[in-house]
C-alpha cells in the first residue's frame, strides 16, 4: 500500500512517513500541493494522501479540490492533516472532498485510529 | 517509581470495595501509572505517604483515586466494528422484535461518555429513517466524575481526534472556543447517572441492546457473573449484550447465544423454554 505525505515541513514529513512506515505503507512525499499533484501525474497512486492545509506554490485545500477534479484520482482517499481547526474550515475541506481530518498535534495513535475507520488497515 | 507490595494490596482492596473492579497482583504498573500523577498534585513525593494518607481515610484522595482506578481510556466509536454492527443489524432486528417501538440502549461503563454519545448519534441517523420508533441511550459510570463528564458532552481537541468520523463531528457539535460540545439533538437523546454493574438499581430501564465493553476484565470471576446475570435481567429477550474485543468468551452460559457478525462478537439474550429467561 502507498500513501502520500503532502506537507511543507520536512520534520512533520518525516514524522508521518515513519508513523505510515510502521504501518506497512510505502511513503511518498510532497512538499506542497504541486509537487503531489505532479506526483500522481507522473503515475503515483496511493491509497491514502495525508494533506497539510497551510503551504507555499499550492495549499491543501486547493490540491483536494484538483484532486477531485480528476476522475483518474477519485480512489484517493484524502485526509487533511492540519492545524486549522475552525469548525467552518472542517466544513469546506469536507466539502472540497476531504475524506477525514485530523487536528495537529496529533499522536500516532490518532492517525492509525483514522486509517482504520477508512478501512485503510487493520488492527 | 514503584508501590509496596502492601500499599497495592490496601488500594485493590480499597478499589474492590467500592468498584467491584478486581486488581490482581501483576496489575501494579496500572496503579502505579494512575496514582504518581494525584501523588504529585496531592504533595506528596512518594507513593508510600501518599497511600499512607488513603489509610487515615482522606475521602476526597480515595475518590480522585477510585476514579483514577477505573477510567478506561475512551474513543468515539472505539473498535468500529461493533458500532457499524450495532447500525446495520442489531437495531433493525431489535426494531423489528420491538413491541413498544421505544428503543433503549444502555452504554454500561460509560466513562466520559464517547460511547453513548456515538450510540445516540448512530440513533439519530436511524430514527429519520424509521419513523414511529423512539430511542434513548443510558449511561451509567462508576465514577461521579465521569458522570458529571459524560453529561456535560464538551470535549477538547484531542478527545475528538480519537477514533471521531469527521462527518459526524461538523454535522453533531458545535465548537466552543477551543472545546466542541454535543448539539443539544445528541445531548436529549442520552443520558447519564452514576451506577454499580454488580449492584443494579431497582427501576433500571429494560433494555434492547447493552454495550459493557473493556470493563469484565477487570472484575473477578464471580463479580463477572453477577454483572452478566444483571445484564440478563434488564436485556429483554432477543436483546444483545456488546462485549469489548478482548473479551469474546466463548459462552455465558445457556440464556446466552453467541453470535459472530463481520469482526463483532454478540450475545443476544435467548428466551428459554419454561419461562426460564
Amino acid at each position: 500500500m502507498q500513501a502520500l505525505v503532502v506537507d511543507d515541513s520536512r520534520v512533520m514529513r518525516t514524522i508521518l512517513t515513519k508513523l505510515l512506515t510502521n504501518l506497512n505503507f510505502d511513503v511518498v512525499q510532497a512538499g506542497d500541493g504541486a509537487e503531489a499533484l505532479a506526483a500522481l501525474d507522473a503515475g503515483a497512486r496511493p491509497e491514502v494522501a495525508l494533506v497539510d492545509w497551510n503551504m507555499p506554490v499550492m495549499d491543501g485545500l486547493t490540491f483536494i479540490k484538483k484532486c477531485r477534479q480528476n476522475p483518474e484520482y477519485r480512489d484517493v482517499v484524502l485526509m487533511m492533516v492540519t492545524t486549522e481547526s475552525e469548525q467552518a474550515n472542517i466544513v469546506r475541506a469536507l466539502a472540497a472532498g476531504a475524506h477525514e481530518y485530523v487536528i495537529k498535534p496529533f499522536t500516532d495513535e490518532v492517525i492509525a485510529e483514522k486509517l482504520e475507520m477508512l478501512g485503510l488497515i487493520e488492527r | 517509581m514503584s508501590i509496596a507490595t502492601t500499599d497495592f494490596t490496601f488500594v485493590a482492596d480499597l478499589v474492590r470495595q467500592r468498584s467491584a473492579i478486581d486488581l490482581q497482583p501483576g496489575k501494579e504498573y496500572l496503579v502505579e501509572s494512575r496514582l504518581v500523577p494525584l501523588m504529585r498534585i496531592s504533595g506528596e513525593s512518594d507513593l508510600g505517604a501518599f497511600v499512607s494518607r488513603l489509610r487515615r481515610g482522606d475521602t476526597k484522595l480515595i475518590d480522585s483515586v477510585i476514579d483514577a482506578l477505573t477510567t478506561n481510556e475512551t474513543l468515539w466509536f472505539r473498535d468500529t466494528a461493533p458500532f457499524d454492527v450495532f447500525a446495520k443489524q442489531l437495531l433493525p432486528d431489535v426494531a423489528k422484535s420491538s413491541m413498544t417501538k421505544k428503543l433503549t440502549v444502555w452504554s454500561a461503563a460509560c466513562s466520559s461518555g464517547q460511547e453513548g454519545y456515538s450510540l445516540a448519534m448512530l440513533l439519530l441517523d436511524w430514527l429519520p429513517r424509521n419513523p414511529g420508533f423512539d430511542a434513548k441511550v443510558v449511561g451509567t459510570d462508576i465514577s461521579h466524575k465521569m458522570v458529571e463528564r459524560a453529561s456535560a458532552g464538551k470535549y477538547t481537541q484531542l478527545e475528538i481526534n480519537r477514533g471521531l468520523r469527521v462527518p459526524y463531528l461538523v454535522k453533531y457539535f458545535d465548537q466552543i472556543g477551543r472545546d466542541w460540545v454535543l448539539k443539544k439533538e445528541v445531548r436529549d437523546l442520552a443520558s447519564f447517572r452514576w451506577g454499580n454493574l454488580s449492584q443494579l438499581p431497582v427501576g433500571h430501564p429494560q433494555c434492547d441492546i447493552i454495550f459493557l465493553r473493556n470493563v469484565l476484565i477487570y472484575f473477578d470471576p464471580p463479580t463477572k457473573k453477577k454483572v452478566i446475570e444483571n445484564c440478563r435481567s434488564v436485556l429483554r429477550p432477543g436483546g444483545y449484550l456488546v462485549l469489548g474485543g478482548a473479551e469474546t468468551a466463548p459462552s455465558l452460559g445457556p440464556h446466552w447465544k453467541r453470535l459472530e457478525v463481520d469482526r463483532a462478537v454478540v450475545f443476544q439474550h435467548q428466551l428459554m423454554q419454561g419461562g426460564g429467561a
